[in-house]
């Protein structure tokens, strides 16, 4: 690559990201493959939640470094890029192995050195770009002059100020599509001329390239070579890493999240009352609860813990296959802010009692309000027998119904699920969810 | 490439000869005639390109058997992933199943009659690799600013519409994206179809065509909001300033604004009006306007200058103001392509030459530089080509076998504007990539 005005090359330059050209000729001790596998997946696990959260580039930034940050330190300073080089290929070992795997190492690898790129110094982006043997060429200050309107045109367009100092490169459209779909380059006869400020896409979408080729060949010689040949070593530790991201509770940090978005299809399935499990499955299954069920799932979620950002994205994950994402802004993701005190009156509403949800009168299409009292009976038991109650403990929770005590044939339907006894007795679905936490897994501190 | 674009040349004309062939049993005059033809022009084309192109060896001997080709039976029965080794292979397809439609796909990675037999083997074993970039635009996409047609009818006066989307994309392929090989044709019924076929636009990815589609992508054709074409920035890039001055402004002010009288009725003004944030302002000319009965024929000149003086006058004041003369001329004329076609490889379009199964009219090439005097309503339809060969007789001279008809123009542009050129390319390409290849492989032995 060639740099036209800026003939100086730092030589002493040196840049902490690696683009991983090659496995690196290092002895690794087992123990460290692996913990140097989990702590990168840590990073990348939580650039995926970042993702799906919908956060904004400033605030992935933010969250790529400390990522980072926290879970790529090593003691030892000279040690730290070899932490990062042997993790990214223990890993890419991982993911080779099938195509979803695969495409969500890339992309999030991917998204990782986007973040990483974008926080190096200038002169060490340019070593990058060096060391991707880049063929562009920097705008001569001829041919700068020649196009010079266009280009500040067009930094104008996307409200940039382009000086004359900026460094342009010619590039084949090509390699910058993010660029062109926005039109924030000048293209002419098939060049994109794009600002050192934007280089980032390029450096990037070659990074992701070069990825998704070794990827594959990596596979190739994973299924022709390796594996056989690691059998005893090191086979079982890359099959066992690449479950656990699959695993429902990976890198969780008690401290701060309360409950999060991934674990929320299990826990629902292990610790929501009968009311919630209900409302619960049919928003997955119909992508859409009328305003009751809104209200009364809503607010429980937000009761054990789930946080305004995660609760958004929750429900537009949802409504967003029924109604499309731009209506749910518009006409749903009020209410959920509503409901955390962030619209109108700005009252932080409280999860419903069993009380108010048994007073509830549901009508036609409405999924809330109490099973037990709302539910026809064989339909209650039909969704009591998919929580695994049966046979004795059925009947119990039955003949409770029948006498209109269904508070007692919740704690009825708690007990048999979680054998164990419930003294108190169920009067808030957020008790009925904390009590089965506390038994099933007690060493969490959960406050709710 | 260019085996299949001259193959499908080939096919089209047969097709013609088909249809007609199995419309008219009665007239055995018309269509051995017809049939005649088909075979001489299909040979010619065979001899043209395997002339030079068959013995170069770089040349990709599986190429045309990898092209996907889908038939549309009667009945709207389709075929899809036909794929032939030779014309004569295709020729024989044609005839023997008589499709009313023929479209053509994308190169696969494998020929696609045999990519059930690669389906276990993974998954990147079948995929498309190769595939022209491709629009497709349609008049009916246009339906809530054009008044003179509905449906998918076209007139002389909606037709600059068209002209309009074919100036403007084909200056940005060329100028902005420095594609040479265009080919624009006249679908035959509602539109215009767009190819292009330059290698390096053939082996573009999904990702690179949806940036260009992107690119070229500015109406946003919401049923809810008045507000179609979204400009934002303080100012515009240059492709659409270069758009706007040089096309988009000429033909609002001179040809559509009167053609579809877009300021002589309530209902059409008030649209226009609806662009406006400023609500004084909209009232304003509303009024203005409603209050003014007398009939006059520069009801467009006037009532358009009055809303531009106003809307500028103000510029000042308002944000973005003097932005809606911009955006209501980008909503009325801005060409409005369809994305999905354009953005993967494997989308399908009707083959150049076709005849459109409802009209009858073939879909002919068009120069883009004339495109203004281009008459759909005037393209040869099947019944007249078949009268035109009838009366005229055909003639012998298998070089301009349909220069007698009012499809010799077309074909002779076609061949010299495009085919021509574009073989020429391709040769040259192959040529310099079998030379280096020589060369670094003669590099390697030295090493």
């Amino acid at each position: 690559m060639e740099i036209i005005r800026s003939q100086k090359k730092n030589e002493t330059t040196s840049t902490n990201l690696s683009l991983y050209r090659s496995a690196p000729v290092l002895e690794v001790r087992l123990d460290d493959f692996e913990l140097y596998a989990i702590d990168r997946l840590r990073v990348l696990k939580g650039i995926s939640d970042g993702l799906s959260r919908g956060k904004k580039p400033d605030e992935m930034e933010k969250l790529v470094n400390e990522l980072w940050r926290s879970n790529m330190r090593h003691l030892d300073a000279s040690q730290i890029t070899n932490k990062d080089i042997i993790s990214h290929f223990v890993l890419r070992l991982v993911y080779c192995r099938t195509e979803e795997l695969r495409k969500w190492f890339l992309s999030m690898e991917t998204t990782l050195f986007r973040y990483r790129f974008r926080i190096e110094s200038p002169e060490s982006q340019r070593v990058l770009m060096a060391e991707f043997q880049l063929p562009y060429k920097a705008l001569s200050h001829v041919e700068y002059e020649g196009v010079k309107d266009k280009l500040v045109q067009v930094s104008r367009s996307i409200g940039q100020t382009s000086t004359v100092d900026t460094l342009f490169f010619k590039v084949p459209f090509q390699e910058v599509p993010e660029l062109v779909a926005n039109r924030r380059v000048f293209l002419l006869k098939g060049n994109a001329y794009v600002a050192m400020n934007q280089v980032a896409s390029i450096v990037v979408s070659h990074f992701r390239s070069n990825l998704s080729k070794a990827l594959v060949l990596t596979n190739r010689k994973w299924t022709s070579t390796i594996r056989e040949q690691e059998k005893g070593r090191l086979t079982p530790i890359v099959e066992a890493l690449s479950s656990s991201y699959l695993g429902p509770d990976y890198s969780q940090s008690r401290e701060i999240a309360d409950i999060s978005l991934k674990d929320i299809d299990q826990l629902a399935n292990s610790s929501f009352p009968l009311c919630m499990r209900h409302l619960f499955n049919r928003l997955r299954e119909d992508h859409h609860l009328k305003h009751g069920g809104r209200m009364q799932l809503g607010l429980f979620l937000k009761g054990v813990g789930l946080r305004l950002e995660d609760a958004l994205a929750f429900w537009r994950a949802e409504f967003s296959q029924k109604v499309g994402s731009e209506r749910f802004e518009k006409e749903y993701a009020y209410t959920v802010r509503h409901n955390y005190g962030k619209e109108g009156k700005r009252t932080d509403y409280t999860p419903y009692s069993c009380q108010k949800i048994i007073s509830f009168t549901p009508s036609v299409g409405d999924h809330h309000g109490c099973p037990y009292r709302h539910f026809s009976e064989d339909n209650l038991r039909a969704a009591l027998s998919t929580m695994g109650i049966g046979g004795r403990a059925m009947d119990d929770v039955m003949d409770k119904v029948r006498n209109h005590h269904y508070q007692l044939a919740c704690t009825l339907t708690f007990e048999a699920i979680h054998s164990s006894s419930c003294d108190t007795g169920i009067n808030h679905p957020n008790q009925y969810f904390s009590q089965s936490r506390k038994l099933l897994s007690p060493k969490d501190q959960l406050s709710t | 490439m260019e085996k299949d674009l001259n193959g499908a040349v080939d096919m089209q004309i047969d097709e013609c000869g088909q249809n007609k062939h199995s419309r008219n049993q009665e007239d055995q005059d018309f269509s051995s005639n017809i049939l005649k033809c088909t075979m001489e022009s299909s040979s010619l084309m065979q001899t043209f390109v395997d002339g030079y192109h068959g013995k170069h060896p770089a040349q990709d001997q599986s190429y045309l058997s990898r092209r996907e080709f889908s038939f549309t039976l009667e009945n709207d029965i389709y075929l899809r992933f036909q794929s032939f080794k030779n014309a004569n292979e295709m020729e024989q397809s044609v005839k023997e199943k008589c499709p009313h439609k023929i479209d053509i796909g994308p190169v696969y990675s494998i020929d696609p009659v045999k990519r059930h037999a690669y389906a276990q083997s993974g998954s990147n074993g079948f995929a498309p690799v190769e595939r022209e970039l491709v629009f497709d635009i349609d008049i009916s996409e246009y339906n809530d600013v054009r008044y003179c047609c509905t449906g998918s009818d076209i007139c002389l006066d909606c037709w600059p519409l068209m002209a309009i989307a074919i100036k403007v994309i084909d200056a940005a392929l060329r100028d902005d994206f420095g594609f040479n090989h265009i080919l624009w044709v006249y679908s035959g019924r509602r539109g215009v179809h767009c190819w292009v076929c330059d290698s390096k636009a053939r082996r573009l990815s999904n990702e690179q065509r949806s940036s260009i589609a992107d690119y070229l992508h500015v109406y946003k054709g919401s049923e809810n909001s008045s507000k179609k074409a979204s400009l934002t920035g303080s100012v515009l890039h240059p492709f659409l300033v270069r758009s706007y001055t040089n096309v988009l402004i000429d033909y609002f002010e001179k040809k559509l604004m009167h053609s579809q009288k877009l300021f002589s009725y309530e209902e059409r003004y008030q649209k226009i009006l609806g662009v406006i944030p400023d609500e004084s302002i909209v009232t304003e000319l509303h009024d203005k306007w409603k209050a003014d009965r007398k009939s006059s024929s520069c009801f467009e000149e006037n009532r358009w200058n009055q809303l531009k003086s106003l809307l500028q006058s103000r510029k000042q004041k308002v944000q973005g103001l003097r932005r809606c003369v911009e955006e209501i001329v980008f909503t009325y004329t801005y060409p409005r392509i369809d994305m999905e076609v354009s953005k993967h490889m494997n989308h399908l379009l009707k083959a150049p030459f076709c005849v459109h199964p409802k009209t009858g009219r073939v879909c002919v090439p068009m120069d883009p530089q004339h495109c203004d005097s281009f008459d759909p309503t005037a393209v040869p339809t099947l019944s007249k080509l078949l009268e035109e060969l009838n009366t005229g007789g055909w003639k012998a001279d298998t070089e301009n076998g349909w220069s007698g008809t009012s499809l010799g123009e077309s074909i002779q542009f076609f061949r010299s504007s495009f085919l021509q050129p574009l073989l020429k390319t391709c040769r040259e390409e192959m040529e310099s990539s079998y030379n280096a290849k020589v060369q670094s492989n003669k590099n390697s032995l030295n090493w």
